[in-house]
Order: structure tokens, then C-alpha cells, then sequence
């Protein structure tokens, strides 16, 4: 087993053209962890993904996977990954089960290796029963569980999940990502990127959060909350009125208020007693909510812009 | 170790299993409708009139031979335009394949050795109607076939360099066919000689690879094939396939490589 990181990534960055769209980032995956950089859209976590899965190649930076400099062991390095790309890339006219035999090939697997790899993994992903489905006929949902099959189709060291569980419904989120905790079970490094705080949450040991093709922060989940945030938060939606006047009401009461266009975040570590105290200075919020501090507000205070 | 480049070659060969009869229909129909309609029907009309301007043969066995490598253009011409496209842009084929060990050039030579194969099996499918027509000469006929497929490579490639040019704007494709591949098959030698032709024409028809297809083709299913002009077909046909490989390779890199 090496203890040499799995990604090893020192001012690693991407432009195109004048657009620069990975900044000199610095990171390290260890084997067996799950990784994940959050962000919003154009934050470069697809660019870095694509560095990472020897696609696109850095303008400038060190990066290492598994060991070997990507310039020059391309076709090495992604024969031990296993991609699930944003986009939907499998083949709508092929069958289910068709698309991972080919897949197998492509790796060269065996005619027979193939085949009873694409068995195997249909069972892990819950498709057995729509094997001989063509693509074009599976939800999207299913879509997601085939591409995550495909993956894995060359048993990788490394699974790179690019947005793994955007555009599914709650369900559809959940099965893969009990998919992905399995896989992690058997010692597989994931990397993945999300703009949910949830599947960040939920999915990651480490993480990084990007903006604006920076890391603006990192460590896990906890750590990164403990860090950058307040133990709870307490969402106002407030009439025009009580608005105006808030600032004075809730001076000296928080740590820090967040004003978003639709509602007010008060970062407290109690906050049920500060809603009772606006109450004694005489607000009436229209709806009150006491919540626990998620990556969401981390990402607010990081970079002073929600995720969604 | 199998080489890469048939990794992606088994891609294509897999999709065509499920369409193979309709295609093989086509590959016969094809010529068998050419042949009879032009072949003998116009050419009852032309060898009644003029035949010494035809190499001394009847227009059908001038125009077979013609015929025979136009298909092989035309059937370049479509596995090279619109799957190209799609490849890139719609079903993301190539992308899927960049994230194995394949790589561009693999994606690329797989991609254009399987559109070879379909124009050899449209150019056999071709010849053995041509035969069946009576229309080949001696045996060193049968090297049309190959010789077919080297003119398809021939315009195969530089069109999947194009193709892979594409933007948004799917005119480009339409024009390549009406402006390229239509006035090609009409001009360079198919049907009638160039020398038919004035000369600008004739000019612009001697460095299409469909003239060099068609004489070559021709040269064979007639049994006049002479080593010292006839391996120029060859040469130019090669060097045209190979420089289009080339440029191929140049704007997939561009397109797939960000």
C-alpha cells in the first residue's frame, strides 16, 4: 500500500487563452480518501477535473497521479481512473449492457472479461433487469448508475465524479450516493465536485472550496464550519419596515449578518436565544427558522455569494 | 496489448451490427440501379451516337468503372460529414473514448480505418455487380476494389478533418456536399471523359482524388492498366489521404485537447 498522496497537485493552473480558469492551485489526495471541491459555476472544478483525468493538459504547475507526471503518461495514468463526466456520454442507441462491454474493450478487457464484467457491474448498480434496455430509454437517474458502472469497469484506483448527482431527484441522489459510499468502503479514492453543501457533507472526508479558480479554503466538512462559521444560524424574512431599522435591533447580538435579498442570516451559537431577544426589541420577523451552520454559510463568508 | 487505434475501431464495428442488412441493401441496390438506368440505359443513347470519344468501349463499361469509384466518394462523403459531428458534439463518442487509454490519434485512425472498411464493403458489394454485368475485362479487375477504397481514404480524411472544424452551424456540411462532393461526382471523370471539359474544369478535375480514383478504376476494369501513369493515381491518391490524415489529426487535437 503507498502513502505517497494519490494527487499531487502544486500551482497547478488552467487558461484559455486570456481566461484564467485554475489559478495556481495546491492539493493532495490520499489513497482511499474522498475528496471534493465545492463551488459555484466557473469556479474551475471541471477544469481541474480534466487536468486530473489526463484530458486537458495544465498550462502550468506540477501534477502528479499515482505517482507519474501527467505530461507524457496520459494513456497510463487513465487506465487506473475511472471518469463519470458532467455530461452524459454514453451511447443512447447501444444497449445498457452494450455499453459496458464496449467500455471493457477500451480498456481491453477480453471479449469474455468484458462481457462478465458488465454483468457484475449491473448488479452493482441495481440495472440488471434493464441490460438489454437501449440507453435512450433509462431516466436519468439510471443514466447516472450506468455512467458510475462504466467506470468502474477497469476496476480504477481512482473514481473521478464530475457533478455526480446534478439535475436528480432526491431518490435518484440517495442511490448513488450509498453507491459511492460502498465504493469508498472498498478502498477506492474518490474525487469528486459538487455545488450541493449536502453531497459535500454527506461524501467527503477533505475538501477544498474553489472560487474563481482559487482555493479559498480547505478541510473537512467540521473543520471547515468550526473554521468559517458559527455553530448555528437564524434565518429572518422580515417585513420592508423592520428591515430598515434591523441593523440597530440586532447590534451586538450576533457575530455576523448576512443580508440576502429574500431573507437575513444571523450567525449565532444559540440561536433560538437570539430570536427570543429580537423579539424583546420589538421585531416580528414573518418567519423565523433556527438552523445548524452548514458549507453553504462557509461558502458565503469565503467568497460573499451563495452557491445556488 | 491490443493497439489502441482498434479499440476504437470495435466502437463502430459494434454500432454497424445492428444496421448491417439495411446497408448491405443499399451497397447492391445502389449499383444495380445506377448500372441499368445509366449504364445501359443512357448508353444505348450514347453508343449510338459517339462511342469513340469513350476509350472504345460501350458507355456502360466506360461509365461502370466511374460509377465504382464515385460510390466509394459518396460513401466517404457521409461517414466522414454528419457522425463526425455528432461524435464530437452531440453524443460525446470521442470524449467518452479520451477518458480510456485511447488517445486522439487513436480515436482518429480507429474512426477512419472503419469508414475504409465501409467503403470496402460498398466497393465489394459494387464489383460484384459489375461482374455480374459482365463488365470486368480480366481478372487484375478485382484490384479496383482496393483501389476504390484508396479514393474514398482519399476524401474520407480530408472531410473528417473538416468535420471536426464544425461549430454550431451545420450549413457547413450541407455546402461541403453541394459545392465539393456533388460537382465532383458530375465533372471529374464519372460519367464522361474531361477532356470534354474546358480547360479551367479540366484543370480543377485533375487534382480531385475522384478523377485519379475514376481513371485508376478504370485502367483496372478495362485491363489497360499501365505501371508507369497508372501508380501516379496511386501515388497522388496516398499522398492526398495521408496529408488529409495529417490535418485531421491537427484539428481533432484542437477540438478534443482544451
Amino acid at each position: 500500500m503507498d502513502t505517497e498522496s494519490h494527487i499531487l497537485a502544486r500551482g497547478l493552473t488552467k487558461r484559455f487563452g486570456e481566461f484564467t480558469a485554475v489559478d495556481g492551485i495546491d492539493f493532495d489526495v490520499r489513497p482511499g480518501e474522498a475528496f471534493g471541491f465545492l463551488g459555484p459555476n466557473g469556479a474551475g472544478k471541471s477544469s481541474t477535473m480534466r487536468m486530473v483525468g489526463c484530458v486537458s493538459p495544465p498550462s502550468g504547475g506540477t501534477l502528479r497521479i499515482l505517482g507519474m507526471d501527467t505530461a507524457g503518461n496520459g494513456a497510463r495514468i487513465r487506465g487506473r481512473l475511472g471518469v463519470v463526466p458532467q455530461e452524459d456520454t454514453l451511447d443512447g442507441d447501444l444497449t445498457v449492457r452494450e455499453n459496458l462491454y464496449i467500455y471493457g474493450r477500451y480498456f481491453d478487457l477480453s471479449r469474455r472479461a468484458a462481457r462478465a464484467k458488465a454483468v457484475e457491474l449491473l448488479d452493482f448498480v441495481q440495472l440488471t433487469e434493464r441490460g438489454d434496455a437501449r440507453v435512450d430509454e433509462l431516466s436519468g437517474g439510471m443514466k447516472r448508475r450506468l455512467t458510475i458502472a462504466r467506470s468502474l469497469v477497469n476496476d480504477p484506483e481512482i473514481l473521478l465524479l464530475d457533478e455526480p448527482t446534478t439535475g436528480l431527484d432526491p431518490q435518484a441522489r440517495h442511490l448513488v450516493w450509498e453507491r459511492l459510499y460502498l465504493l469508498k468502503q472498498r478502498g477506492v479514492t474518490l474525487v469528486l465536485t459538487t455545488h450541493y453543501m449536502d453531497e459535500a457533507e454527506q461524501l467527503c472526508d477533505r475538501l477544498v472550496v474553489m472560487d474563481v479558480g482559487r482555493i479559498v479554503a480547505q478541510g473537512s466538512p467540521r473543520q471547515l464550519i468550526a473554521a468559517h462559521s458559527t455553530r448555528e444560524v437564524l434565518e429572518l424574512r422580515l417585513t420592508d419596515a423592520d428591515r430598515a431599522a434591523f441593523g440597530a435591533r440586532v447590534d451586538g447580538l450576533a457575530e455576523r449578518v448576512e443580508e440576502l435579498p429574500d431573507r437575513v442570516l444571523v450567525y449565532t451559537d444559540d440561536g433560538e436565544r437570539a430570536a427570543e431577544f429580537l423579539h424583546e426589541r420589538g421585531l416580528r420577523p414573518i418567519s423565523t427558522l433556527v438552523r445548524r451552520s452548514s458549507l453553504e454559510d462557509v461558502f458565503l463568508r469565503l467568497t460573499g455569494r451563495s452557491l445556488e | 496489448m491490443t493497439t489502441l487505434a482498434v479499440r476504437s475501431f470495435r466502437y463502430w464495428a459494434l454500432r454497424y451490427r445492428r444496421q448491417w442488412v439495411e446497408g448491405l441493401v443499399v451497397s447492391f441496390a445502389q449499383p444495380v440501379l445506377y448500372l441499368g438506368a445509366v449504364g445501359f440505359g443512357l448508353g444505348h443513347l450514347v453508343d449510338a451516337n459517339r462511342p469513340e470519344t469513350l476509350a472504345g468501349v460501350r458507355f456502360a463499361a466506360y461509365v461502370a468503372p466511374g460509377l465504382l469509384a464515385a460510390a466509394a466518394m459518396q460513401t466517404a462523403a457521409r461517414d466522414s460529414s454528419w457522425p463526425i459531428v455528432a461524435a464530437i458534439r452531440e453524443k460525446y463518442t470521442y470524449q467518452a473514448m479520451l477518458a480510456t487509454p485511447l488517445g486522439v490519434a487513436d480515436v482518429l485512425i480507429g474512426h477512419l480505418v472503419w469508414t475504409a472498411t465501409r467503403i470496402g464493403i460498398a466497393a465489394a458489394a459494387y464489383f460484384v455487380v459489375v461482374a455480374g454485368f459482365g463488365l470486368v475485362a480480366a481478372p487484375i479487375g478485382v484490384l479496383a476494389v482496393p483501389a476504390a477504397v484508396l479514393t474514398g481514404v482519399a476524401v474520407a480524411a480530408p472531410l473528417m478533418a473538416h468535420s471536426a472544424t464544425i461549430g454550431g452551424d451545420d450549413q457547413a456540411l450541407a455546402l461541403i456536399e453541394r459545392l465539393v462532393i456533388v460537382p465532383m461526382f458530375l465533372l471529374s471523370g464519372t460519367f464522361f471523359p474531361v477532356s470534354q471539359l474546358p480547360i479551367w474544369l479540366r484543370l480543377v478535375a485533375y487534382a480531385t482524388p475522384l478523377w485519379h480514383g475514376a481513371e485508376l478504376c478504370r485502367a483496372l476494369l478495362l485491363d489497360r492498366f499501365y505501371a508507369g501513369a497508372d501508380l501516379l493515381h496511386v501515388a497522388y491518391l496516398i499522398a492526398f489521404a495521408a496529408v488529409g490524415t495529417l490535418v485531421a489529426l491537427h484539428t481533432y487535437r484542437r477540438r478534443l485537447v482544451t
